[in-house]
C-alpha cells in the first residue's frame, strides 16, 4: 500500500482571485507581512500497490488527465509507504 | 433537424434548453443521459448549464469523462454542431474541444443578471442571424466564468476570428479580452457563459437568444450564405 499526496496550485502567472481575497483579509487583520497568498488543493490517494515506479507514473497520469488542469494549474506529489 | 440536450447528474438548465428548441424553432429534441454512447442521430448537441457532478474538483472536470462526452467528441469531429452553455462551456474547455480554462470570477461573486454582449463574428452557424457588432441582452449566471488563455492562444483566437461574443461595458468576471464566448477553429463548436436559452421570450426580459436557435436551424437547412465556411 502506498500513499500519494497530491498538491495542485494555480500557476504563478495566472490570477488567483481567492488567494488575493485571503491576502486582503489577512492585511485587514494586521498581518501586513503577507506578500502573496495562493490557494490550492490537497489530495490524499491510497494506492493498492507496492511498486513505487509504477505508482509514480500512474499518479502523474492521473494529475495530467484529471486532478489538475495544466492550462491554469501546476501539480506536484509525494509517495509514502 | 434533431437536437440532443445532454443531461449529467447536476445539470439544471437542460429543461430550459429543451424548451428553447421546442418553442423557438419547433424541432424534435431529446434529453440524452450521460451514459449514452451513440449520438449519431443528432444534428446539434447542446451541453447545458448547471453543476455537473457538483462541480467537484473543477467545473466540468468529471463530466468530460462521461460516456456521452466521448460520443460527443466523435460527433464534433464529424462536423456536427455543438453548443455548450455556462457549465456546458466549462465542460467543452475541460474536454479540449475548445482552448483555455475557467477561473473563479475576479470579484469572487456569483453573478446572475442580464448582460450586454457584442456579437463579434456573425459568420458562424450559431450567429448568422445577428448583425456583426450588434449588442444583445443575454443573462449570465456563474461563479466561474473568468475565461483564461495564454497570450499565444489569445492571438490565435483573434487571428481565426474564434471570439464570438465579448462583454460590452462592464466585464462581470474578469475574462481575458472580455471574452463571453468562443468557437473552435472549424466553427462547429461554440462555448459561451451567457444563457441564450433564458432569453427567448420578452416575458423573460429579452428575446435576443432566439436568433441563436434560428441561426442553427437556418444553417442546417442550408439557408445561411457562407456559414458553411465559418470565417
Amino acid at each position: 500500500m502506498l500513499k500519494a499526496t497530491v498538491y495542485v496550485t494555480i500557476k504563478q502567472n495566472v490570477l488567483d482571485p481567492q488567494g488575493n481575497a485571503v491576502q486582503g483579509a489577512l492585511h485587514s487583520m494586521g498581518f501586513k507581512e503577507v506578500e502573496k497568498v495562493r490557494i490550492g488543493k490537497y489530495m490524499e490517494l491510497s494506492l493498492d500497490t507496492d511498486n513505487r515506479a509504477e505508482a509514480e507514473a500512474r499518479v502523474r497520469d492521473m494529475c495530467e488527465k484529471l486532478l489538475a488542469n495544466t492550462v491554469i494549474e501546476d501539480y506536484r506529489f509525494e509517495l509514502e509507504g | 433537424m434533431n437536437f440532443g440536450v445532454l443531461v449529467f447528474p447536476g445539470s439544471n438548465c437542460d429543461i430550459d434548453c429543451y424548451k428553447a428548441v421546442e418553442d423557438t424553432i419547433h424541432q424534435p429534441v431529446d434529453y440524452v443521459w450521460h451514459t449514452e454512447t451513440d449520438l449519431s442521430k443528432y444534428d446539434c448537441l447542446i451541453v447545458p448549464g448547471g453543476f455537473s457532478y457538483g462541480d467537484y474538483l473543477r467545473s466540468g472536470a468529471i463530466a468530460r469523462f462521461a460516456n456521452v462526452m466521448q460520443a460527443l467528441v466523435e460527433e464534433a469531429e464529424k462536423g456536427k454542431l455543438v453548443l455548450g452553455i455556462c457549465n456546458g462551456f466549462q465542460i467543452l474547455l475541460e474536454s479540449g474541444l475548445l482552448p483555455g480554462a475557467m477561473l473563479r470570477n475576479k470579484t469572487l461573486k456569483f453573478r446572475c443578471h442580464p448582460a450586454k454582449l457584442r456579437v463579434v463574428n456573425n459568420r458562424t452557424p450559431f450567429t448568422a442571424a445577428y448583425e456583426e457588432g450588434e449588442v444583445i441582452n443575454i443573462p449570465i449566471a456563474h461563479g466561474e466564468g473568468n475565461y483564461y488563455c495564454d497570450e499565444a492562444t489569445l492571438a490565435e483566437l483573434k487571428a481565426n476570428r474564434q471570439i464570438m461574443f465579448q462583454y460590452e461595458g462592464e466585464n462581470p468576471n474578469g475574462s481575458v479580452a472580455d471574452i463571453a464566448g468562443i468557437c473552435n477553429k472549424r466553427g462547429n463548436v461554440l462555448g459561451m457563459m451567457p444563457h441564450p436559452e433564458r432569453a427567448v421570450d420578452v416575458l423573460l426580459g429579452s428575446e435576443d437568444g432566439r436568433r441563436m436557435f434560428t441561426s442553427i436551424l437556418h444553417f442546417w437547412e442550408g439557408k445561411t450564405d457562407g456559414a458553411a465556411v465559418v470565417r
